[in-house]
């Protein structure tokens, strides 16, 4: 089987910090990977440079069989890699049923040539993907009035809407309460069993451990573990990574 | 209401205008509404980047001289009819629009804002040392008392009032159709947060050059006909601080997120600009806008649609 994502020794600096040192991570189509590591480790940098907001310096990105490196941030959000802020930006003059219609008509509708989607056919759309993350009743409210988890939700049915192979879920759950979580995690299981590839990005171990098939772990740039989450944590240089020795 | 049904007012409200217009035949009606029309397209323009994607836009006298001075440049080339040198202005604002957007990409906020002040200082040298334009003297072109179509011959204040007042009903149309797009929502997303839009499939560079040449090209179609109208041409009038702050202060009294904004905020504050310097003084324009932007800013940050808008929400949920 070969893989959706194929992260080839990628490189990243910030002036004299090295921010990425040489990472390599394939990602299966369909698989869930958790990818854990402490505060300042380059996760953020990571899915920064998957999803094109940044450019690799060495090494290069694989998607779907073909090399994204060089591509700006919206061709590779059209090839299918979609993400989901740390800190939630929704567009804040629109309602939350346009904040969807954005990436549906610049994605979906852009890739059925155009005339393919009706207006009445976006809408529905939209209110299909509300439906989704338990929004549909307030889809003509404003960002403004939503709580943490509700935003974080728009945040995530807004990566939806443009139909990724790859959702990148960056800390879509911290500082939410434990039954937030358990919404959170239950709605990206949900996508996943649709077909969907996830990565997930998060501090909470129990939200980690429960939802990842692979847990890849990343410190100061480098990648130092990869494997089943049970095995994972129990690695030494993890623990001495996390705990400290 | 559909687009197609909306050009059809515009222009049916536009037609009735003329009509009234010519009905009372004053010549100095022309010359005060014309000057409140050309305020209308300029105001637009401007708000098709500074209220619809938000970036501030300071040199709006620049593209505005650009539109005249390229009508002076072809006066003494080869005198072309008016409509063909909007047509020019056009074209050679949109270019300049395009190159200013495409210099300014990586620029946001009040240093996007400096960078096109910047453009206009620079251009306004430039225009001041060009001899053939009329350098510092300045460049006389002398207006026809008339002009004949068919047969019929037309006052020509009352041909560039129909002008203009065709640009106005053009730029009007070309806003709302643009709001109630694709490219409007691409717009706003620009607006709100540039990465998030491209997160979404947004291809912002793109679509920011887009709204820095047509807002361009709207200032340069304003300014196309001045010379014209003014009869002489000089920098300082052209690149006078009253186009860059007048289209900045209409939208933003009218309201920036909607193509009543400006027309709103023209109409009511080039009234009163025209309406003090007949009976206080000329000089005393710039402080009223200032004034006015002032109280707005205060009472009303969103402009009046805003505040229309707030009080039918307040109305409707008691």
């Amino acid at each position: 089987m070969t893989a959706l994502l194929h992260v080839n020794n990628i490189s990243k600096r910030f002036g004299g910090f090295v921010a990425l040192d040489g990472i390599d991570l394939e990602v299966q189509p369909g698989e869930r990977l958790g990818l854990i590591g402490p505060n300042g480790s380059g996760k953020s940098t990571l899915v920064n440079c998957i999803c094109g907001t940044l450019q690799n310096e060495t090494g290069s990105v694989h998607f779907d069989g073909h090399v994204i490196d060089g591509l700006a941030a919206h061709q590779r959000t059209h090839r299918g890699v979609a993400r989901s802020f740390q800190l939630p930006r929704p567009f804040h003059s629109m309602s939350l049923a346009d904040n969807l219609r954005v990436p549906l008509l610049y994605t979906v509708h852009a890739r059925l040539g155009g005339l393919l989607r009706s207006a009445g056919e976006l809408d529905s759309r939209c209110q299909e993907l509300l439906e989704m993350v338990g929004l549909a009743k307030k889809a003509k409210q404003m960002p403004r009035d939503l709580t943490q988890v509700e935003m974080r939700k728009l945040e995530l049915a807004r990566a939806m809407a443009a139909e990724p192979k790859l959702l990148i879920a960056d800390e879509s759950m911290a500082g939410l309460s434990h039954s937030e979580i358990e919404d959170i995690l239950a709605l990206l299981v949900r996508l996943n069993e649709r077909g969907i590839t996830v990565i997930l990005i998060e501090h909470i171990m129990s939200a980690v451990m429960s939802f990842s098939q692979r847990l890849a772990v990343l410190v100061s740039g480098k990648k130092i573990a990869d494997g089943k989450p049970e095995d994972v944590v129990r690695d030494p240089e993890v623990v001495r990574a996390y705990i400290g020795q | 209401m559909n687009t197609a049904k909306f050009s059809l007012i515009t222009i049916a409200v536009g037609a009735v205008v003329m009509a009234f217009a010519h009905w009372v035949h004053v010549d100095y009606l022309y010359f005060a509404s014309y000057t409140i029309l050309q305020f209308i397209v300029l105001a637009t323009a401007w708000n098709i980047l500074g209220g619809y994607c938000g970036y501030v836009n300071f040199g709006s006298a620049a593209f505005f001289a650009m539109g005249a001075y390229s009508s002076v440049f072809m006066h003494k080339l080869f005198p072309l009819p008016v409509p063909v040198l909007i047509l020019l202005g056009a074209v050679v604002s949109g270019i300049a629009g395009f190159g200013m957007g495409y210099l300014t990409l990586r620029l946001r906020g009040s240093f996007f804002a400096i960078a096109t002040l910047a453009l206009a200082v620079v251009l306004q040298t430039l225009v001041v040392n060009w001899d053939y334009v009329g350098g510092s003297r300045g460049a006389y072109i002398i207006r026809p008392e008339e002009i004949e179509f068919a047969g019929i011959t037309v006052n020509y204040i009352e041909y560039l009032f129909a002008l203009m007042l065709g640009l106005a009903v053009l730029s009007l149309i070309t806003a709302r159709t643009i709001e109630r797009s694709q490219l409007g929502f691409g717009f706003a997303t620009i607006r709100d947060d540039e990465l998030a839009a491209e997160a979404s499939g947004v291809p912002t560079l793109r679509v920011k050059l887009i709204a820095t040449t047509l807002s361009g090209a709207f200032m340069g179609m304003a300014g196309a006909p001045f010379p014209y109208y003014i009869g002489y041409l000089q920098p300082s009038s052209a690149f006078g601080l009253e186009y860059a702050v007048n289209s900045i202060a209409m939208p933003m009294i009218g309201g920036t997120t909607s193509w009543v904004g400006p027309l709103v905020g023209a109409i009511l504050l080039g009234s009163a600009q025209q309406y003090a310097t007949v009976t206080i003084s000329s000089a005393v324009n710039l402080l009223i806008v200032g004034l006015m932007l002032v109280a707005f800013v205060i009472i009303a940050p969103n402009g009046l649609i805003g505040l229309v808008q707030e009080r039918l929400r307040a109305w409707r949920k008691p």
